[in-house]
């Protein structure tokens, strides 16, 4: 019973090893920058599982009622990775720029011909 | 080849008369997320996102150049540091305030609250107009390489 | 409500909770196997959506919120904005086994390091101990906003705040650095612009 318990935490590696199956796995550096994506968002997951309070409700304190005896989800993991978010879509555009940038200069973004091409140049 | 499909889609009228009804709502959702975000979900980060979205729109149906015109990549470029520039100058008049760095308590002279109050709400402005512009920036950069 | 019909909503919610968790899974194992890449980022954006219901179900409505604007809206267009300068088709390639076995073994690792962690939801977990109490009480003391999450994005966490809107400042430079540089002395270097455009 215990272990069904952190059932979410093993969603949560689930999803993150997805995500850097993607990164390892795969030849095109976009799919790799998708894949990367993904593992964020498992870190988030995995954040704001742990925030979440059993029987706990949305962290805003509604004006009329007060508000001893109510529980809210705690909301500094909310914070954190509310901020990491949109953080993460600006990280992301600089990956894209930087795989159009590589696009421009090599005319290819497979990783496995950007290697052999390197490797003809030195 | 990133040229044509934004040209395309200016004639579709669908598209057209749909967005045009679509992109005051989006924007004017944004304002309400931007100066709710006390009361309700929302903040600066959040409707900076969904600003940019509601202009990333218009870009798209009616191409990138009548965006530049509503909006100058100029005025994208300085308001990338202007909302930075705001929330580090609230840092620094509550220095001169007599307060902490970013301690909005001493903003206002007669109560704490209503100075803490008032620091967030100018805060998450100063965020929001950042992640708007940067957004909105990387859209002008992603999308005006393909013409060039 | 009774005390029956709450138990009765929250073993509901935990249904939907795995329904949606494994239409999660489904959707990050096909983006990862397709081979066109203009699908694999339209169903990053239905990854995103199922990833805000998600957060919506665990409480978090702003990261929820945050999740839904960025993943389903900007990232799904910065990304075929970015494919279509680079090719949307990736190359077949044959399933790997070196990648599938160092994935398969970080994984059982991280799985046995999660084992001494304390239940989902457990209101007794240490995360829930130390300062949350006090973002809790102090938003209604110090603040008079309903909303905890502002209070501690902009005031108790305003410094972190800070570094993160430097943070996306920055990253906007740097795509700007890197993307629209070459366009300002446009007449220079249109030559070697087109041979590069000639390539692809």
């Amino acid at each position: 019973m215990e272990a069904l318990g952190i059932w979410n935490y093993w969603v949560v590696v689930l999803l993150m090893m997805i995500g850097l199956y993607a990164v390892i796995a795969r030849d095109h550096l976009v799919k790799k920058l998708i894949g990367l994506g993904m593992f964020q968002v498992a870190v988030i997951m995995f954040y704001v599982s742990m925030g979440k309070v059993t029987g706990g409700t949305a962290p805003i304190i509604p004006e009329d009622v007060p508000a001893e005896g109510v529980l809210y989800s705690n909301p500094l993991p909310h914070v954190l990775m509310l901020t990491a978010i949109v953080v993460g879509v600006a990280t992301l555009a600089v990956g894209l720029a930087l795989v159009v940038r590589i696009r421009e200069a090599y005319g290819t973004v497979e990783e496995d011909e950007l290697q052999r091409m390197n490797g003809a140049g030195s | 080849m990133s040229v044509k499909p934004p040209m395309r889609m200016r004639e579709k009228v669908l598209l057209r008369v749909a967005s045009q009804v679509f992109i005051p709502l989006i924007l004017l959702f944004g304002l309400y997320v931007q100066f709710h975000g006390d009361f309700g979900p929302g903040g600066g980060f959040q409707a900076g996102v969904i600003f940019a979205a509601g202009f990333v729109l218009f870009g798209l149906i009616f191409g990138l150049e009548a965006l530049q015109r509503v909006v100058p990549l100029s005025v994208v470029e300085s308001c990338v540091a202007l909302g930075l520039l705001i929330y580090g100058g609230v840092g620094v008049s509550c220095l001169l305030r007599g307060g902490q760095f970013l301690d909005y308590g001493v903003l206002d002279h007669h109560s704490s609250m209503h100075g803490q109050h008032l620091g967030i709400l100018i805060i998450e402005l100063g965020v929001g107009l950042t992640v708007a512009a940067t957004m909105l920036a990387i859209f002008y950069a992603m999308a005006g390489r393909g013409r060039t | 409500m009774t005390y029956a019909r709450v138990r009765v909503k929250r073993r509901t919610l935990m249904w939907i909770e795995i329904l949606l968790f494994a239409l999660l899974i489904i959707t990050a194992i096909t983006i990862v196997r397709l081979n066109d890449l203009f699908a694999a980022a339209m169903l990053s954006g239905i990854f995103s959506v199922l990833c805000a219901s998600l957060f919506t179900l665990m409480d978090a409505v702003d990261v929820a919120f945050t999740e839904a604007a960025v993943g389903a809206g900007i990232s799904t267009v910065l990304m075929i904005g970015a494919l279509a300068l680079t090719g949307s088709r990736e190359d077949q390639q044959p399933t790997r086994l070196g990648p599938f076995v160092v994935v398969v073994l970080t994984g059982a690792m991280l799985i046995y390091g999660t084992l001494d962690m304390p239940a989902y939801g457990d209101p007794g977990a240490p995360i829930h101990q130390h300062v949350a109490p006090e973002y809790i009480a102090g938003t209604t003391t110090e603040f008079g906003i309903p909303n905890i999450v502002t209070a501690v994005l902009g005031s108790y966490r305003g410094f972190d705040t800070l570094g993160e809107t430097a943070v996306i400042f920055t990253a906007g430079v740097g795509v700007m650095a890197l993307l629209l540089g070459r366009r300002k002395r446009q007449g220079k270097v249109e030559s070697t612009d087109a041979s590069g455009d000639g390539n692809g």
